[in-house]
């Protein structure tokens, strides 16, 4: 028995050796390694999964032409959930993977978590979707870029755009209590008691998923306020904008770029007639954007999700740079993606010395019959 | 009063919502102690597939009535089939094991659902059709109360009479509360007690299937993870109104209700669930098995 | 055994799961565009698939029946293999040279693996001790916690803000992030211990949703949904180190915290106070009247497993550098939760082998991408259903009932 015991032993510790050494990756230079990492599992997989989608499409037709200067480009897709921990655990596999290239951080929560980690290795990252202003503003992170407006920016043009083109007077400012929407209506809340042309009713957040949001709906009715400031996504969104219809309630609203989505006028329908939201400059005219678009619908055969365009910018931004810096370290690919020029779906961009992108106009949209029409 | 009217209603409304799925809660707790944490999935397959049968129906032409009633009847059927299966893979294996163990088996099979869901459909929030109209009549009141939340209040108070009746009158009713009460002693005298609990994961499920469409047409947009916030809520309610008590989830659930609401129209809506899990502390700490529930006491 | 009887059984679970399955595995529907996709070939998928699963599920619920009527006898067990960490650990020799190796491979691992695996390494360690904590609470005592990821916020934002506000450093903030949890599982516990089973349960989870909320919402205090950032890794005698040494850092004080907290605990458990918390899990009134005071017996239990998700979490931040309210979700209770009970109740094996397994797991899963999380939950499901004692069971449960065993107190 007691053989019995030891050959079990000996049998687990290989196992246990077997476990632990199985995952080691082999390097190969001969690709250049662009790491996609974002919420592909759990509540936010939703703004995960297009980034995906769009490093897919693009890789794709990158390596189908020969890849960038005779490299194949190679994704590493990894799941974060969003969540701090696991997103440092990523940053160290892609560190160990060897990408020299990240896409993503769509959470500018778990983003700020694995920056560090990838700075210390001079891997340049870009996200689609990370708006905290201090990313790019604290010059803390000298490796991140991103092709998104940072929050401040955002709700700096919505709020001129809501005083100076509709003269409001009496905003509510409502927010999904996340990063992003809170991020965005703090600011927003600032820069209306700022102006001193508009007072702020009434500054609440409502829970993500909730049931019912008539509550709200009638608190902001309570308080008078002539317009609904939103900061947050979507889904949220169309929910309080059917709600405000149906309660009669004859506010305007205005919200952010998570909400300039076509989703957002799928869902809310007829609602979402006469809302306005703020995005990237004129993308349905972009040839670019077009056929990102039609990409995305021939390969999946569905219409692209939330920040899409921003990712698939972001990845021609980031594979031009490669290109034309002609290597993968961080200086020389920081230098190219500030002085040359690039056109996406979202613009023709560049960088500045912070990180955020140069020549994403931003406008402000309002729905009018089932699209996003721009107004000028 | 205006103001209190109207949060009062839409209190009423987010309580009937919860009750839906809370029903199913506390009928599959009351059987067989189980907290069943994928019910809040079976109520979110419930709302699927009442959206593609609906929308199926919708091309080919089908008049608005047909379309309810055929959508809302599939997703009955499915989610039922759902509950059923669930139960005989997950929980029957566990029926003599650790009451813990069948709680993370419940969970895991939750965490199975949803990831299935998002992976045999979409990630994205997709249009749910507003399956119930707009009626004329109610129009004078529409900014208090909708339709659909008319709707979903007749259905949860039909629903919650139905039951009782169910399990106060009928054979198969004495029959879940002998299982419920005594397992052992209920397959002594003859009762089918695998059926029993098959037919309560069958009806709590065709509840949370019902639950799922009306709330999905009400809200108007569904995901793969709609069903655990709800859940979770509906959870919450459940324990509140005395866990295993039909009243008493629909109560619990018209009192978490009106509690977020009145806690968002008169204090403020970032605290609404700190308000709504408060409340549930408090109540338990002075009525600890909630507020209709049985006081079990513990013989030796 | 592939008896016809068997194919025909599986022939009609696979047309349950084809009919189970055909509106959301086969249609797919865009109800804008109106229109309908037919994805016919997943139906074949599901049909083979489910045949094929029928079968390993019957044959290993089956082999399952018939360990347990084996086994009828406990004193068996023993002898089955079933239990031969516990037996090789009972034995001085083994276990020298089992903990032996075991340290030694702790030891060079960082030196072996690459940042990442000890990076992973790491936080596997602190589930090891977050599951220990909670072992006391759910697996001594008998006090399912739902919420006990509260505690753990506690102690990290007790360190991300004392260093925010005061620029404290992680030696100070580590006691009193431990202690201030403990101090959280008190006052939460004064009350709530009189609940019994499933209405704890649901108290503590409203209570770890509460804490979160109040981070979430309270931005003056906690900086809200964006959360705290730039905390500094644990220090060591004020020398700057490369992020690779102190991730190696962070690894070897988890590590050595990991040891003592099995040390504890273990003596913990064989304390006056551990058999009094064992004998309040099986029975509480027997326990009031052999003289125990429930509610301080309690109290102690709550408190203790607090404190060491306090201490977690300070380490938490430290290693993240970032909290903020999102890392501290349900999910994450209900993780912990698994970890124990996947382990084994009670067991301090079986809570560490749990841990690694439910941490390391998804992270191996990677290669799965997608289904890594589809994975998850099955397997979590297929562990109860075909192992619901756990991996490894409560030593004490099966001595327990043994007749006349010599020297073994329980």
């Amino acid at each position: 028995m007691k053989l019995n015991l030891s050959k079990k032993m000996i049998a687990a510790a290989a196992g246990l050796m077997f476990v632990a050494a199985a995952p080691v990756a082999g390097f190969a230079e001969d690709t250049i390694k662009l790491g996609v990492v974002g919420p592909h599992s759990g509540d936010l997989a939703s703004y995960g999964l297009p980034s995906v989608n769009a490093a897919k499409i693009l890789v794709e037709q990158i390596n189908a032409a020969g890849g960038i200067g005779g490299k194949k480009i190679e994704l590493l897709v990894e799941d974060t959930v969003c969540d701090a921990k696991t997103a440092t655990d990523v940053a160290t596999k892609l560190v160990s993977d060897g990408a020299q290239l990240v896409l993503g951080g769509i959470c500018s929560g778990s983003t700020k978590a694995a920056l560090p980690i990838y700075q210390d290795s001079g891997i340049l990252v870009m996200s689609p979707s990370a708006t905290n202003p201090g990313l790019t503003q604290s010059g803390d992170y000298n490796n991140f870029f991103r092709t998104i407006a940072p929050d401040d920016a955002q709700a700096q043009l919505d709020v001129d755009f809501a005083l100076d083109k509709l003269g409001y007077t009496k905003i509510a400012v409502v927010h999904d209590k996340g990063d992003y929407g809170k991020g965005f209506a703090e600011f927003a809340k600032k820069f209306l008691e700022e102006s001193g042309k508009a007072e702020v009713v009434l500054f609440e957040g409502v829970t993500p998923g909730a049931v019912d949001y008539s509550a709200i709906v009638q608190k902001i009715k309570r308080s008078g306020a002539e317009a609904v400031m939103f900061g947050g996504y979507h889904p949220e969104a169309s929910k309080i904008i059917t709600m405000m219809k149906k309660k009669r309630l004859k506010a305007d609203f205005i919200s952010d770029d998570g909400v300039k989505d076509i989703t957002f006028i799928k869902v809310a329908g007829k609602f979402a007639e006469g809302a306005y939201a703020s995005g990237p400059m004129d993308t349905s005219k972009n040839p670019l954007s077009i056929a990102a678009v039609e990409a995305h619908k021939a390969e999946f055969n569905a219409d692209p999700g939330a920040f899409y365009e921003n990712a698939y910018s972001a990845v021609l931004a980031m594979t031009n740079a490669v290109e034309k810096a002609g290597s993968t370290d961080l200086d020389a690919l920081k230098k190219a993606l500030q002085t040359e020029k690039v056109d996406t779906p979202v613009g023709t961009i560049s960088f500045d010395e912070k990180g955020d992108a140069i020549g994403v106009g931003f406008s402000v949209y309002q729905v009018q019959d089932g699209t996003f029409v721009e107004l000028k | 009063m205006d103001y209190f009217i109207e949060l009062l209603f839409s209190g009423l409304s987010r309580g009937a919502i919860y009750a839906l799925i809370a029903l199913g809660y506390t009928m599959v707790y009351g059987i067989i102690g189980l907290i069943n944490f994928a019910h809040g999935e079976i109520y979110m397959i419930g709302a699927f597939t009442s959206f593609i049968i609906a929308t199926i129906l919708t091309i080919l032409g089908f008049p608005a009535l047909a379309i309810i009633v055929l959508a809302g009847l599939a997703a009955v059927i499915w989610s039922a089939s759902y509950g059923y299966t669930i139960e005989k893979i997950a929980y029957k294996p566990l029926r003599h094991a650790p009451r813990l163990s069948a709680l993370i088996s419940a969970i895991g099979m939750s965490m199975f659902l949803q990831n299935y869901v998002l992976l045999a459909q979409t990630s994205d929030f997709l249009p749910f059709p507003q399956l119930i109209p707009d009626f004329a009549f109610m129009e004078p009141i529409a900014h208090i109360v909708g339709s659909s939340d008319m709707v979903i209040l007749v259905v949860t108070t039909v629903v919650m009479i139905c039951l009782t009746i169910l399990i106060k009158y009928t054979r198969i009713g004495k029959a879940m509360r002998a299982t419920s009460q005594d397992r052992t002693m209920a397959m002594l005298v003859g009762i089918n007690v695998n059926r029993i609990i098959s037919v309560t994961f069958i009806i709590g499920s065709s509840l949370a299937a019902i639950g799922g469409m009306l709330v999905a047409s009400h809200i108007g947009q569904i995901n793969f993870y709609i069903g655990f916030i709800a859940g979770i809520k509906a959870f919450t309610a459940a324990v509140l109104g005395g866990i295993g008590s039909i009243p008493g989830a629909v109560l619990g659930s018209v009192v978490l209700g009106l509690t977020e609401s009145f806690a968002t129209g008169y204090i403020s809506s970032d605290y609404e669930d700190v308000f709504a899990f408060s409340l549930l502390v408090l109540i338990l700490i002075f009525k600890p098995s909630g507020i209709l529930g049985k006081v079990d006491t513990q013989k030796v | 055994m592939f008896t016809l009887q068997e194919i025909k059984r599986s022939l009609l679970v696979s047309i349950w799961f084809v009919f189970l399955t055909f509106p959301l595995m086969v249609i797919r529907v865009d109800s804008i565009e109106k229109t309908v996709q037919w994805r016919w070939m997943n139906m074949v998928y599901v049909a083979i698939g489910s045949f094929l699963l029928s079968f390993v599920f019957r044959y290993m619920l089956q082999r399952k029946e018939m360990k347990s009527d084996d086994n009828g006898d406990d004193d068996k067990k023993d002898k089955t293999g079933r239990s031969f960490i516990h037996q090789g650990l009972a034995d001085p020799r083994y276990r020298n040279i089992i903990l032996g190796s075991l340290l030694a491979v702790a030891l060079i691992f960082p030196h072996v693996f690459s940042t990442y695996q000890t990076s992973i390494m790491t936080t596997a360690l602190m589930y090891v001790v977050l599951g220990l904590g909670l072992n006391i609470v759910v697996g001594l005592a008998g006090l399912l916690d739902l919420g006990y990821v509260a505690f753990y916020a506690v102690g990290a934002y007790t360190y991300a803000l004392l260093y925010h506000f005061f620029g404290l450093g992680f030696w100070v903030a580590l006691p009193i992030g431990g202690l201030l949890a403990a101090a959280f599982g008190i006052l939460l516990g004064i009350p709530v211990l009189r609940l019994r089973g499933d209405y704890l349960a649901i108290v503590t989870l409203g209570f770890g949703e509460i804490i979160r909320l109040v981070m979430e919402n309270w931005g003056e205090f906690s900086q809200g949904p964006s959360g705290v950032s730039n905390i500094p890794r644990p220090s060591f005698l004020g020398i700057d180190m490369s992020l690779d040494t102190a991730l190696i850092y962070t690894y070897y004080l988890m590590l050595l915290f990991v040891i003592f907290t099995i040390f504890f605990v273990n003596r913990l458990q064989d304390s006056r106070l551990g058999r009094a918390w064992i004998a309040l899990r099986e029975d509480e009134i027997a326990c009031q009247a052999m003289g125990i005071d429930k509610m301080k017996t309690k109290l102690v239990a709550f408190s203790l497993g607090a404190f060491w998700a306090g201490i977690v979490g300070v380490i938490f931040a430290a290693k993240t550098t970032f909290i903020s309210p999102r890392s501290f979700t349900f999910i994450e209770s209900a993780i912990i939760l698994s970890i124990v009970v996947l382990g084994g109740m009670g067991s301090i094996i079986g809570v560490i082998i749990g841990a690694f397994i439910l941490i390391l797991l998804p992270e191996y899963l990677r290669a799965l991408s997608e289904y890594r999380m589809l994975a998850f939950g099955a397997i979590l499901v297929c562990m109860m259903v075909f192992r619901p004692q756990g991996i490894i069971g409560s030593i004490r449960r099966t001595y327990t009932y043994k007749k006349q065993t010599d020297g073994e107190v329980s």
